[in-house]
């Protein structure tokens, strides 16, 4: 009860931060529970979500895609982003040769459950350098709302 | 000021920023007879915050990436931090010419090409029977 006392809008960044930390504990092996649908590190692309009182957000680090290859769905509150990212390195020949083939190639898709309260008809999803951000707006019913004391 | 006002402040003044994550990109290397083609996959890095550097034979690659999130968000789920730094460095040999590097940054993947001096490129060379 405290802690959330002192608790500011600046801090948001290190709570993020705090965050990341203890999954990587938890990916490691210890820790709290996550996700069924979690997959851990090194997965493509790799995601961060945030909450907001109006919205839920996902940003998904996707780089290399043409925006209209990307493929965002929502059916029954899981949200889907698929899609494929073509491999760039040329086959080796005698006069080429790869000296590293780190960058993933291949298909990819990731599924995250959203909260009961998102409303499917008005999710928005951006491309900007490599990031894709979906925005999942919450049923206006669902927001926080103050009641007038009679 | 109340007393619970005065504690919030130095509390602020007390919180040190946290240092930046950093994350070595995944890179492919592709070398051909005029030279070597890398990619790097740096994601959330905008073309202003790029630095590619040639020193003394090392090309060093480095940025700030951000997610721009915003005030007020509450995190749920994190595989990366809002802000990291994007570091990596590769050690360039002699016959390739640092001060020929072309760079261009396209959907948060950057491509360097990386151009063979023109005494390195390849020769055949005739074997001479006698």
């Amino acid at each position: 009860m405290y802690e959330s006392l002192l608790r500011f809008p600046g801090d948001i960044l290190g709570e993020f931060e705090r965050l990341q930390r203890e999954m990587e504990q938890v990916f490691g092996g210890v820790g709290r529970p996550v996700s069924i649908r979690a997959l851990g590190r090194g997965a493509f692309p790799a995601i961060t979500i945030g909450n907001r009182p109006d919205a839920i957000e996902v940003w998904a680090l996707a780089p290399g895609i043409d925006p209209s290859k990307l493929e965002v769905s929502i059916d029954r509150g899981l949200l889907t982003i698929a899609g494929e990212r073509s491999a760039d390195v040329p086959a080796e020949t005698d006069k080429v040769n790869v000296y590293a083939k780190e960058r993933f190639a291949g298909v990819f898709k990731r599924v995250i459950s959203l909260p009961e309260d998102a409303d499917p008809a008005r999710v928005a999803a951006q491309y900007r350098d490599g990031v894709l951000r979906i925005t999942a707006n919450r049923r206006e019913e669902a927001k926080p709302r103050r009641i007038e004391v009679q | 000021m109340s007393e619970k006002q005065e504690l919030i402040i130095s509390k602020r003044e007390e919180a040190k920023p946290v240092p930046a994550t950093v994350v070595r990109p995944p890179v492919d290397v592709v070398e051909d007879e005029s030279g070597l083609t890398l990619s790097a996959d740096l994601p959330g890095l905008a073309k202003d915050r790029l630095q590619v550097r040639v020193d003394s034979g090392t090309l060093m690659v480095e940025g700030e990436a951000s997610l721009d999130i915003p005030t007020g968000t509450e995190p749920v789920y994190a595989e990366v931090p809002p802000l990291f730094v994007y570091r990596r460095s590769f050690t360039l040999s002699r016959e390739l010419d640092g001060t020929k590097v072309d760079a261009s940054l396209k959907d948060g993947v950057l491509t360097l090409r990386i151009p063979k001096t023109e005494a390195a490129k390849p020769r055949r060379i005739d074997v001479k029977v006698g």
